[in-house]
């Protein structure tokens, strides 16, 4: 398979770009000043719909697409450049990617709904400040013909909006160990559940999610019990992929937006691009983002055709696109100079999701060390 | 499509299996286990020349040449077959030469069809053994500023000057050279690329002695040199497009230096040299280090090839080589000062044979050269910064 897009996804990507374009960076902008309830605009969504794009990932038979991750990953690339607040990461990849595995009536029920543009749903795993699934402590127990949640999530993304959330929870085993998750579709609703929106520096949505004594019934359950870490990691891959993607699109307009800056300002009588130490390190970028481009495309290709292989590519992918997105934002200030630090200029914006997104589903750290793991060293 | 690829990898596994002799899957103990081929090329084995011949019958040994002049005639797709079943079983390269990675694509685009007949199979059989006079004295980074004479005598040229840090100079059998054929033009105008056997009266050749304690190299001298015309290649007083269009090969060559296959991860040599603390090794900071190394290899195998792909599809610039040259350099010194972190002392002996010979100190060294031949790592960026940034005045 070539390290290009086909035809067709360069396509998609023309009018995902044409359409996300529209909106643009002021849509970022207009929901963290407006404060907006919901952290994102019902009205785009239904537009994501129309587009086709809220189904990209749902088969067919749902009413999706029924395409694959390098489609999804197309999408997130124009959401990374425009910084488009939606529910497309948590609930069009992430979402579908989980309730793939659910029954067919509850397929036949939610995958319509998400198509729509009528259902959003929140993915619940992390419990402290860093990401480490395994360490999963929230405990579900046996309580009549179903269980009973206790625990707390956190950085749960559009946890506040979510009409369904799909939650990690451990059955058996004990913190830090793998087996023994389960995880489970959880009605917001449900009595015991209390969620803390927590608006991120990027003006993107978050929560803090509190179970207490929450009950579900057995039917709740997504996948085995017991036998959850699979399919999460699986889920996880699919967001931490397509979460990459977007970063690059953060990380190239960043850049794009810097370079032309070095065409335009003058000091010393001269264009600022003129000087070798900013070529340079613009090359250098460039060069990063090269690198990390082939590194993301190949994982997501990797989740269409060979999904049980992938996940140290989607390490790979995830690690590079947190570094890369984090010099590329970072240089993109710098460049600026001063201009770069006001709150009128965008650049700083690139730079707070870029730190966000470094943060979601294993910073570069986190995915290094997934790499060492898998190679038992 | 798919299926027909399947079917050309199994019947490459077969012939690999049949043909490849089992010496020849063996890591490389040492440079000289590699083969350049050439006139005077002493093979090390039997197994060493069979499967030089073999690989060669076959066109393998240029996989995505054209069939008519005894290349592979593979697509890239069926080259990527072929290069991973080798992987598999960790062939060696047939044949290592500049006649492969540098001559003959500018051959293939620039050469005259009698050029092309007459260079191009020698090349591909390992018959003859080609080196590269670019660099001088005064042109390094600057290579336009070359002085090499070539001095017009109607049917032939007389060629007068001095080329340095030949690759090989002295043990190849011809030389492709930048020489200036217009005194009067500008820098880049007056330069032509002609072919010449180094065996012809005024070649000399002086090795020059590297930190690796290897001579790889040479002082190139030409004194009153006879060069016929048939062998110029393009256009005259144009060889500077040529010469470019080379080193974009050379380039993407240079920068994949680092993906040799065989050599053993050093997250496995590691665990030997610092021991391991439960899962992990012993040392935690060195087990970072290769990690995040680990994590840059496999992107930049990656970007080798979506970068090849994008060239070959007019997607990316051509120069985008230089960032395959500068980040795969840059990479591969990096993993050389790893590697000499994970080996300790035992990376530090020189001639032992435990050491194969200092096997890993001396390429350590050699690596230095990496982001200096071809065009520095600062020359590279000053390409990306001109030619696919588009920045002001570079
Ligand atoms: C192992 C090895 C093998 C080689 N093989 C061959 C061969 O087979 N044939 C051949 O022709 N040549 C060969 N070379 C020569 C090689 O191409 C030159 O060494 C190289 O082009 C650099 O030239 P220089 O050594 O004169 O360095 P210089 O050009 O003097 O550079 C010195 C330093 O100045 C920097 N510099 C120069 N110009 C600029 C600029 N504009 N902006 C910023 N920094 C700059 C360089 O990056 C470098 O760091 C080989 C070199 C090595 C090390």
């Amino acid at each position: 398979m070539p390290l290009v897009l086909t035809e067709e996804q360069t396509m998609l990507q023309e009018s995902a770009a044409g359409f996300l374009a529209e909106s643009g960076v002021k849509e970022l902008r207009r929901v963290r000043d407006e404060r907006d309830p919901d952290g994102f605009s019902r009205d785009l969504w239904k537009a994501f719909a129309e587009m086709g794009f809220t189904g990209i990932l749902a088969p067919e038979a749902f009413g999706g697409l029924g395409l694959g991750h390098v489609e999804a990953g197309v999408v997130m690339e124009e959401i990374g450049r425009n910084l488009t607040p939606s529910p497309f990461l948590s609930t069009a990849v992430i979402g579908v990617s989980a309730l793939k595995h659910a029954s067919e009536d509850r397929k036949a029920d939610l995958l319509p709904r998400i198509v729509a543009g009528d259902l959003v749903t929140a993915l619940a795993v992390d419990e402290g400040a860093k990401h480490n699934p395994a360490r999963t402590a929230m405990s579900a127990t046996r309580s009549g013909n179903g269980f009973r949640l206790d625990g707390k999530k956190s950085f749960v993304v559009d946890g506040h909006v979510a009409d369904l959330m799909i939650v990690a929870a451990r059955t058996a085993g004990s913190t830090g160990e793998q087996d023994g998750l389960t995880l489970f579709v959880v009605d917001p609703k449900t009595r015991g559940v209390s969620i803390e929106r927590t608006v991120m520096v990027d003006a993107h949505n978050a929560a803090r999610i509190d179970f207490d004594g929450v009950e579900v019934d057995a039917d709740a359950v997504l996948g085995e019990v017991d036998g959850g870490w699979k399919l999460l990691e699986g889920v996880l891959n699919a967001g931490r992929a397509a979460l990459a993607s977007e970063m690059v699109g953060v990380g190239d307009e960043a850049f794009t937006r810097t370079v032309d800056y070095l065409k335009q300002r003058q000091q010393f009588g001269r264009l600022i691009g003129e000087f070798q130490a900013l070529q340079h390190r613009s090359a250098h970028l460039w060069s990063d983002l090269e690198v990390t481009k082939a590194a993301v495309l190949k994982a997501l290709q990797m989740l269409d055709e060979a999904p049980d292989a992938a996940a140290p590519y989607v390490s790979v992918a995830k690690a590079r696109a947190g570094r890369t997105c984090t010099l590329a934002v970072q240089e993109a200030v710098q460049m600026f100079g001063g201009i770069g630090m006001t709150d009128e200029v965008d650049i700083g914006l690139f730079m707070k999701r870029g730190r966000v997104g470094q943060e979601l589903f294993g910073d570069d750290n986190f995915h290094a060390d997934r790499i060492a793991r898998m190679a038992s060293y | 499509m798919a299926e027909d690829l399947e079917a050309f990898r199994k019947d490459v596994r077969a012939w690999l299996a049949d043909n490849c002799p089992p010496e020849m899957r063996e890591p490389l103990k040492d440079v000289e286990d590699r083969c350049w081929g050439g006139r005077r090329f002493k093979f090390k084995n039997e197994a060493q020349k069979l499967w030089l011949d073999r690989m060669a019958a076959k066109g393998w040994t240029t996989p995505e040449w054209p069939k008519e002049y005894g290349g592979g005639g593979l697509s890239r797709e069926e080259a990527k077959v072929l290069r991973a079943e080798m992987a598999r079983i960790n062939a060696r390269s047939p044949l290592d030469s500049f006649g492969i990675w540098m001559l003959g694509p500018a051959l293939l685009k620039y050469g005259t069809e009698e050029q092309k007949q007459k260079f191009l199979p020698p090349i591909i059989r390992g018959e003859i053994r080609w080196c590269q006079g670019y660099s001088e004295p005064g042109a390094g980074s600057d290579l336009a500023s070359l002085q090499t004479r070539a001095e017009d005598r109607g049917d032939h040229w007389i060629v007068n000057g001095q080329k340095v840090w030949t690759s090989y100079a002295d043990k190849a059998d011809w030389i492709f050279c930048l020489v200036r054929t217009d005194p009067a033009a500008k820098k880049h105008e007056g330069i032509s690329f002609v072919l010449f056997d180094m065996e012809t009266p005024g070649v000399t050749t002086k090795p020059i002695v590297l930190i690796s304690g290897n001579s790889p190299f040479c002082e190139t001298f030409f004194d009153n040199v006879r060069v016929e015309k048939e062998n110029l290649v393009g256009t005259l007083n144009k060889g500077w497009d040529v010469a470019k269009y080379l080193l974009q090969h050379e380039r993407t060559m240079i920068g994949a230096m680092g993906q040799a296959a065989g050599v053993r991860p050093l997250g496995q040599i590691a665990k030997s040299t610092v021991g391991m603390d439960g899962e992990k090794l012993a040392d935690t900071l060195l087990r970072t280090d290769i990690a995040r190394l680990d994590v840059d290899l496999m992107a930049f195998k990656l970007a080798m090839e979506r970068t090849t792909d994008r060239i070959k599809r007019g997607l990316s610039d051509p120069a985008a080589a230089s960032m395959l040259k500068y980040y795969g350099t840059e990479l591969n010194k990096r993993q050389y000062e790893l590697v000499m972190s994970v080996g300790g002392a035992e990376a530090l002996e020189w001639e032992s044979e435990r050491s194969r010979k200092g096997d890993d100190a001396r390429t350590w060294l050699r690596t230095k050269a990496n982001s200096i031949e071809g065009g520095t790592s600062e020359v590279q960026l000053n390409i990306i910064a001109k030619r696919i940034l588009n920045l002001p005045g570079a």
